[in-house]
């Protein structure tokens, strides 16, 4: 009994280490991760430099010393990433989803905000111009200027002479303004979570889907699949070509599927350009068909493949914003998602689904998209391995 | 039809060919015959352009083959030694694919289909998947993908390793009927038998160098009788390779 048993063991250890690459995957992968998830979310204390930070735009309308030691406190906040601004840019910049947030500091403010926080009905509102894609954000940029709104008053009333200890008193404890929120989005937009999320994951499958196929490749090569269609007449982009066609065509057909239930489903809207939309998936089908002739041009064995795409794919989508805002990387790591093609993805497809984004305004994706497809191939075809040994 | 010269292919320090040069005509079958690791399916593989040679030509209808794209490639039917089919597709729809490859469409592909399916006996599993055949029918079917096209040259690398007698007689009778319709095969093989059976001439390779090249009578000069008196063929092989193992 224990003799057969101890066999088996012995076997099947030794057909697991029999392939070193596949061994180092196996080991490598999860400790690349789980280091990567732990240096992002790792917090306050950890060897990371510079935090995340989240980038408001501030418009100063009443240019009082109150306000001027608001958007000063603001600017000092480590979590919050400032740029002074004037409101048409703003909101056009929150529109476009450049900034998550835009604070317009009404006129009067220091001077209504102190008087109400004295007791006198006078409340003046701070309009907060938000993402709809990032109420995350907007709820901490609340919480921050709050703080820095009290901060600023007090250090108003302090300074003034005897009108802070008369005032003593008669302090309200409460915020002393009103918050007026306006989610912004295009005149054609209206936010949907369904639409982010579909997009997110809908590339997120592409990408394995398509990693599949470049294993299915070298699969084919292990078969012998290969060596019979190297013999036919034909030539090698029509061999590369036919594979990165069919990947599109089957990466086109998942998230179009994936789009038409969520239309259906949940009432997710292209609200942009049509055109735009259908260009940003076909982009995106390239640049995932192309990912898995990647795949198959650098993997040495299907194992390996494997490992190391799970590594790469997880990695690209979780960089991509797919799956949590990218407001919560370090600033290091938000710098570095303007080169992971997922970014630019799931910017194309959240631009023409719920923000209403026009063809121009999708252009940069397609072109970010088209060009990593366009550098997948060249480096596939320049590493594939064409003659069988 | 077929005419290959000083073919050499180097892998670093390893020779895996050296010097080769074999012809083949229409009607005939020549056996490429040597141990494992001779070099005879790096051979068929510089014939077919699936690796390039380092040194040497392939010549079909006299003219020399070059570039993956060469119309004389069409002329060329292979037959690996993988099974080198889709198990998840059915026998035509693997039929199809490979038959367009060689530009094959329409009603010309079906009437290639249908002729190829019905020399190897399998016409009526032309829509059955192929995982669910067995190990001589895929043998079969990968026969007749190498010669869907209508190929005046056949490459066969090791046709029948692994079918049972029935299946492996089926293929030789496909071989002996493709003979008669004029085509020229190449057969590389580890079975004296289906040499003795089929070969009309008799290439022996070791170390990837030809070490003979005559037909089964003209070898048999060259090793000694057994105790019936008869010189087998695989006697002539090991007196020509040796007896030590090569694996």
């Amino acid at each position: 009994m224990l003799t057969p048993l101890l066999a088996m063991i012995r076997k099947d250890l030794q057909l697991f280490f029999s392939d070193r690459r596949s061994v180092i995957v196996s080991f490598v992968v999860p400790i690349a991760i789980a280091t990567f998830f732990g240096s992002i979310f790792s917090g306050a204390g950890s060897s990371n430099t510079q935090r995340a930070r989240i980038s408001v735009a501030v418009v100063d309308n009443d240019r009082s010393a109150v306000s001027a030691a608001l958007v000063d406190g603001l600017a000092q906040d480590a979590t919050l990433l400032v740029t002074p601004s004037q409101e048409p840019a703003a909101r056009e910049a929150v529109r476009a989803g450049r900034t998550s947030v835009c604070l317009v500091i009404p006129e009067r403010f220091g001077e209504r905000a102190t008087r109400s926080l004295l007791g006198q009905p006078d409340r003046p509102d701070i309009v907060v111009l938000y993402d709809p894609s990032r109420q995350l954000e907007a709820t901490v940029v609340r919480g921050a200027m709050t703080q820095h709104v009290m901060r600023a008053i007090a250090r108003s009333l302090a300074g003034g002479a005897g009108a802070g200890s008369a005032a003593a008193g008669s302090l309200v404890f409460s915020a002393p303004y009103d918050v007026h929120e306006e989610a912004m989005a295009g005149p054609n937009s209206a936010y949907n979570g369904y639409a982010h999320s579909f997009g997110g994951m809908g590339v997120q499958f592409l990408l394995f889907a398509m990693a599949n196929l470049g294993v299915e490749m070298l699969l084919e090569r292990q078969r012998g699949l290969w060596r019979r269609l190297r013999s036919a007449p034909i030539s090698r982009l029509t061999l590369l070509g036919g594979k990165a066609a069919s990947g599109a065509i089957i990466s086109f057909l998942i998230l179009a599927v994936c789009f038409a239930f969520a239309i259906v489903a949940f009432h997710v809207r292209v609200r942009g350009s049509v055109i735009g939309f259908i260009g940003v998936i076909v982009a995106c089908s390239l640049m995932a068909s192309t990912f898995g002739l990647l795949v198959a041009a650098l993997g040495n064995s299907p194992a390996t493949a494997r490992g190391v795409t799970t590594l790469a794919v997880l990695m690209l989508v979780m960089l991509g914003g797919a799956w949590v805002p990218t407001f919560v990387f370090p600033a290091w790591v938000q710098r570095m998602t303007v080169a992971v093609p997922v970014r630019w993805a799931i910017d194309g497809l959240d631009a023409t689904t719920w923000r209403g984004t026009s063809l121009q305004g999708v252009l940069a994706p397609i072109a970010v998209l088209l060009a990593f497809a366009a550098a997948f191939s060249v480096i596939a075809a320049a590493r594939f391995r064409w003659e069988e040994t | 039809m077929l005419t290959v010269r000083h073919l050499r292919k180097t892998y670093g320090p390893l020779v895996a060919v050296d010097d080769v040069s074999l012809s083949v005509e229409g009607g005939r079958l020549l056996s490429l015959l040597g141990p494992n690791g001779a070099g005879k399916t790096t051979t068929v593989s510089m014939i077919t352009g699936v690796i390039t040679p380092d040194k040497g030509d392939v010549l079909i209808d006299g003219a020399p083959l070059s570039g993956d794209t060469d119309r004389k490639k069409r002329k060329i039917g292979l037959v690996p030694q993988d099974l080198a089919l889709y198990d998840e597709l059915s026998a035509r729809a693997n039929l199809r694919f490979f038959g367009a490859l060689y530009g094959l469409s329409g009603a010309a592909l079906d009437k290639a289909i249908a002729s190829a399916l019905g020399l190897v006996g399998l016409s009526d599993r032309e829509r059955d998947l192929v995982k669910t055949f067995s190990g001589g029918m895929k043998r079969r079917l990968n026969l007749a993908a190498g010669l869907l096209h209508d190929p005046d040259i056949l490459l066969l690398d090791e046709p029948t390793v692994g079918v049972d007698p029935q299946s492996r007689n089926a293929i030789f009778d496909n071989l002996e009927e493709l003979k008669q319709r004029g085509k020229a095969l190449l057969y590389t093989t580890h079975y004296m038998e289906e040499v003795e059976r089929l070969a009309d001439r008799i290439v022996v390779v070791d170390h990837g160098r030809v070490i003979a090249d005559d037909t089964l009578r003209g070898l048999q000069a060259l090793a000694r009788a057994d105790a019936s008196g008869r010189v087998t063929l695989e006697a002539i092989f090991l007196t020509l390779t040796g007896r030590s193992v090569r694996d």
